[in-house]
Formats: structure tokens, sequence, C-alpha cells
């Protein structure tokens, strides 16, 4: 008997030993971390804190502003301002966000309004005279209406995120209520699916579509998915056919609503879905009336960032790429390239049209059904 | 009753208790905690994260392939011998210790000043009422939605004149302003997470004589650690994947992810034609890849919990 049990033990023994060897691994490390910040914690607590105190005290007492618990004095307290609390408070508000509020002025809003004034203009530039820029009115906006390269592009690019959103959202939710049951190693679930969020970068995703990695082999040769897309027409078969080659990578964007929506169900009070069972409640009743209508609001917010990540991200030969390159080939004389104005010109019509599919997909989740009023 | 007959309702009983609870283990007490359903569920979320990983799978494998296992229709998952020169030709088109060492640090200040700088911001506004407070916390937040492409004509322009055009100054400086990649998350989770500090407390370290900036310093800030750790390393993921307004404003070939997309050129200056291993095949560009993502990696599994569990954490989406 001995003999017959001896390799179960040794197993037995293996697993504890590769465990006793990972968890020690593991506290090592955690200690590493935990004494790290430990120091850090302790070094500024004892050396850097005198002088951060000192600078930013110095911001406050000095020659030209002076600031006192009733007053505030400026130039050698020549002009004094009384100190209300209301008043103070405004002013250590503004001073927290006052960094926020210059970044936001110079590289946000006044660059909003330069690029919506240079898109009604003809500017380019060069390293001698800088921008040189003419009003041309609404003349951009109507070459690229004209234009036979970008409309294709733009009603791609409507076609791809009208498609992909409510594949995401779905799928996103699918996942987050899989990971949500009663499973081991949550953990490892979480980490395999938030894995492409850390890895997707431009030209890592450029490579796998070149190698034709972005779809599953049974997918591309489907005779099936063929049929379909032959029988369509071509104006929804291109969007559809674009969608399945790059299925898996449009999948990706639900690393994040994934996380969102777990974080959603988790909420959700376990003693509705019991009063709901004792009700007699299957569990398509509760998906339909507890589950979904509680994860509702974090619909929406999934939305956002689905449709905003995948238009920033860069296709190869996409729209903006192409308005870089009429950015920075552009001249008067060229024929082809069009300069800052007509990419400017560009850029505002790509971010309109975000804006509104964006919008849409709200409005039709937040649409609220008219409740039919039963008379009698 | 004869004991046949015993024995055989004893044998029905058996059987029928035997039946339950055989039942029971496949079915469960309710749906949801039977073994078919167990079943269910493991399948469906193994065979999900093998659809989702394909890619991952495709490039970890492919990159160890020779050229003959490329062309071999038969050799899909399990290379027939294991090329590390792959891994050593991408090494060095790569420049491998030292591109690394690049990125690292111009990512490392960026994400400094990213996260210092949303700390800052979403303490003045989770912890002061000042007028057009909600008016400005709209315009933040509204600033998520502007992809940063709309403005790059713009900006262009406006660092021309500043005069950080093609440093890294116009990546750092919106960063420490707070517009820099995803800005308006990492101030909105610091946002969520200060308003969740008594205000007791700030209000008592007033009577004892603190400034607000000394509350800041002392109380907010230490007890943030876990959001600043969490902005952190997301911060330097976003700026480390970015490559299109990094190429744009600071450079083609700053960052690793950059050099992997100039792969083909940097290698045929390394292997001219006419020298030995001069055709680049699949299997070279995708062991690059792996090597560009390896470092992202590394963050990601030491960082594994902040990263997952970064939602619940910070409650951002919620309220």
């Amino acid at each position: 008997m001995k003999y017959i049990t001896a390799p179960f033990r040794w197993i037995k023994k293996t697993k504890k030993a590769i465990k006793d060897f990972f968890s020690s691994q593991w506290n090592k490390t955690a200690y590493v971390f935990r004494y790290l910040f430990g120091e850090i914690g302790d070094f500024y607590r004892t050396k850097l804190a005198k002088y951060v105190d000192r600078f930013f005290g110095f911001l406050t007492h000095n020659a030209f502003i002076n600031m006192s618990n009733t007053h505030i004095g400026f130039f050698n307290n020549k002009l004094k301002i009384k100190v209300t609390r209301y008043r103070r408070e405004a002013f250590y508000g503004y001073l927290f966000i006052f960094l926020w509020l210059v970044g936001y002025l110079l590289f946000t809003f006044y660059p909003m309004m330069y690029s919506l004034y240079l898109s009604f203009t003809k500017s380019f530039y060069n390293l001698q005279t800088g921008i040189t820029s003419s009003w041309h009115g609404v003349t951009n906006y109507l070459n690229i209406a004209r234009s036979q390269t970008l409309l294709p592009l733009f009603g791609a690019y409507i076609g791809k995120i009208v498609l992909a959103v409510p594949l995401i959202v779905v799928f996103a939710i699918m996942i987050a209520m899989l990971i949500n049951q009663p499973v081991k190693g949550k953990g490892i679930w979480r980490t395999i699916f938030f894995l492409p969020v850390i890895i997707s970068s431009g030209p890592v995703i450029a490579e796998l579509t070149v190698q034709n990695a972005t779809s599953l082999p049974s997918i591309e040769e489907s005779n099936a998915i063929g049929f379909i897309f032959q029988n369509l027409g071509s104006w929804i078969a291109n969007p559809l056919e674009a969608l399945f080659s790059s299925l898996l990578l449009v999948l990706w964007y639900a690393g994040v609503p994934i996380l969102i929506f777990l974080a959603g169900l988790q909420k959700i009070d376990s003693s509705i879905y019991e009063a709901a069972s004792i009700d007699g409640a299957s569990p398509w009743d509760n998906f339909w009336k507890i589950t979904l209508p509680s994860i509702k609001p974090l619909i929406s917010v999934a939305i956002i960032y689905v449709v905003v990540s995948m238009s920033l991200y860069v296709e190869p030969r996409g729209i903006l790429e192409l308005a870089t390159t009429h950015m920075r080939s552009g001249n008067p004389d060229s024929s082809q390239y069009f300069g800052y104005g007509y990419a400017a010109a560009i850029s505002w019509i790509y971010f309109l049209l975000m804006v509104i599919i964006m919008l849409i997909f709200i409005g039709m989740v937040s649409f609220k059904r008219k409740e039919v009023k039963k008379w009698g | 009753m004869g004991l046949i007959e015993r024995y055989k309702a004893f044998k029905q009983k058996d059987r029928r208790a035997a039946k339950a609870k055989l039942k029971k283990i496949f079915y469960g007490m309710h749906l949801t905690d039977g073994l078919f359903y167990k079943i269910a569920i493991y399948t469906l979320l193994i065979s999900f994260s093998y659809v989702y990983l394909y890619p991952v799978l495709f490039m970890f494998v492919n990159s160890f392939k020779t050229v003959q296992d490329l062309i071999d229709p038969g050799v899909k998952w399990i290379p027939t011998t294991i090329e590390i020169e792959n891994y050593q030709r991408a090494l060095e088109v790569l420049q491998l210790p030292q591109s690394i060492y690049q990125t690292f640090g111009y990512v490392f200040k960026v994400s400094i000043l990213a996260t210092a700088s949303s700390a800052l911001i979403g303490y003045g506004f989770a912890k002061f009422n000042f007028p057009f407070k909600r008016v400005l916390f709209a315009l933040m937040l509204a600033t998520f939605i502007l992809p940063p492409q709309v403005t790059m004509v713009s900006n262009m322009i406006i660092f021309r004149d500043l005069g950080i055009m093609g440093s890294q100054g116009a990546m750092t400086y919106p960063a420490f302003l707070g517009q820099g990649l995803n800005q308006s998350i990492f101030i909105l989770i610091f946002y969520q997470f200060f308003k969740t500090i008594p205000h007791v407390l700030m209000e008592s370290a007033e009577i004892d004589g603190a400034s607000h900036i000394k509350i800041f310093f002392r109380i907010a800030l230490p007890s943030a650690i876990p959001s600043i750790v969490i902005v952190f390393l997301f911060s330097m993921v976003w700026y480390w994947n970015e490559t299109f307004m990094t190429a744009l404003y600071v450079g083609e070939s700053v960052t690793l992810p950059l050099k992997l997309g100039k792969f083909i050129d940097s290698y045929e200056l390394l292997y001219p034609d006419g020298t030995l291993g001069a055709e680049l095949n699949e299997a070279i560009k995708l062991a690059g890849n792996m090597l560009s993502i390896f470092p992202l990696m590394v963050l990601y599994f030491i960082g594994q919990r902040q990263f997952t569990e970064s939602i619940d954490r910070t409650g951002i989406t919620g309220e």
C-alpha cells in the first residue's frame, strides 16, 4: 500500500514545494515594495517635508503678497483685502486648479478656436515666414465633401463605429456577467481580459493586421459569412466585412468596459435577487428586470469610452494620417496637399461626427419607453 | 412481505436517493450551483479568452518559428524548432537595452508630471467651493471626448511658437498643465478619492494651524497613495503606447513602439541586400513586437492588482 500511494505523496510534496517557493518569492517582493515605499515616506516626512513647506510658505508670505488670517496684503501690505472664509476658500480653490486653468486656456481652448479659425482659411507653414493664412470661407469643407478619397474614409469610419460599439458593449456585459458568476480565479480572468489594454499600441496592431492575426481563421474561411456578404448590398456588406476581418481587435476595446460593468455588477445588492427568486423570477427575468436596469447608467459611460478610444486610434492610411500628410507636405503650389486649413477642417468634421454618433448612442440607451396607460 | 420484496423495495429507495443526489450534483439547488452550469460557465470563459488572446498567442508562437515553419501549413501552434535567432536579430534592430532606458526615461518623466498635476487639480476641485466650479469641472470632463488629433493642427503652430516642438517638452508641458493624455480621467480619479476624505479631518488640521497647502501635502497626499499608484501606472502605459502624437510632436524614434513602427527600415539599414540574413521574415517582426510589449507585460504583472481593480477602487464610473 505504501508503494502504491508513494507517487501521490510525491505529487503532493512537489505541489507544496512549488507553492511554498512562489509564496516565499511573492512575500519577498511584497516586502521589498513595502520597504521601498516606507523608506520613501519616511524620507519625505523627515527630510523633504521641511523644505516643501518652506517653499510653499514662501509663495504665500513674501514682499508682493502676504497672507495672514484676516487680510491679504499686496506690495508690502500697501493694499489690504479683508479675507472672509468664502473668499479664502475660493482663493485656495483657484490656487489648486491654477495649473489646469492655464493649461486649458493654452493647450485646449485656444487651439480649438484657432483650428476652427484655420479650417476657414488657406494656411501654409514654412520655416522662413512662419504660418501664412488667407481667408477662404467654407471652401475647405466643400472640397472635403467633393473629395473622392475622403468621403469613403468617413463612411468607413461611421460604419465601423456604428457596428462595433453595440458589439463591444454586449460582449463586455456578457464577459462581466460570466466573471461575476461564482467562478474560481476571478483575478486571472480579469487579468486575461484586461491584457489588451496594456499591449495594444499602434505599431503592434498594425503588424497584427498585416499578418492576418486579427480575426479567427475559422471566421475568415467560413462559407456562410461569405454567402451573407455576397447577398447584401455593398453599403452594409463592406462595413460588416471590415468588422469581421478585424473582429478580435475590435473586441479588444472591451478591456476597460468589462471592468466598468464588473464594478457595477458587484454593487448590486444580492438581497434583490433573493427577493426576486422568492417571487419566482427566473434567471432570464432577473437579467432583464434587475441586472440590466442597475447597470444602465454604466452603459453610457462605456459607450463614451469606447467611441473615444476607437476614434483615438490612428489607422494606417486613415483619415487622421491623411490630415497629417496634408498638414506636413502642403504648400501653396501643390495640387495634392492643401495645408493646415484643410487638415483642420478634416479633423473638425471627424470630431463632430464622433460627437454626433456618441450622442445618438447615448440617446438610444437612455431613451425611456412611454408607459402604456391601461384605462379601465 | 417476503425477503425478496423487501430487498427490492430497499434497492428502489436507495436508487431513488442516489438519483436525487446525482441530480443535485448536476443541476444544483438552483440553476446556478449545479455542475452543468459550472461546466458551461468555464467552457464559455475559456473559449472567450482563447478568442480574445488569439492575436497574442499567434504573436508569441510565430515569433519562435523558422521560415520553413512559417510556410508549412501543418505547423500551427507548436514550432518544430525554437528559433532564438529571431529575437537576437530583433534585439539588434531595436537597439534594445538603450531604447528601453530611453523610453522609460521619457515615459517616467511625463507620468510623474501628469500624476502630480492631476493630484493637485483633483484636490482643488474636490475640497474647495469657488465661483464657476461646476462650469470648470464640466469643461474638464468634456476635454476627455476631445481627441488630441482635433487640435493637432493648431497645437503644432503653438508648440513651434513656444519653441518646444520636436523636444520632449511638447509632451511634458501639457502633462504638467493638466492637459496630457486622458488626463481628465486621472483628475477625476483624484477628485473621487479626495471627496471621500472626511472634511472634519481637514478642519481639525486647520484649527491646529496648518495651511491648506500643508494639509494637502501632509494629510491628503499620503492617504492618496493607492490612487497615485493607479494613476501613475496607467499614465505610464498610455504614454508608452501613444505613438501618433509622440511621433508628430517629439520625434520619429523617441519610444520603443515608434522604433517598432520603423522596424523594416532599420532592418534594411542593418542587413543591406546581399548580406547574410538579408531577408526579413514575419517571425523576426513578431519577435520585435514581443520585445516591445515585454516591458509593459512586466509592469502589468507587477502591478496587476492596481490595473484590474482600478475601477472598483477609484469608483470613477459611479455617481
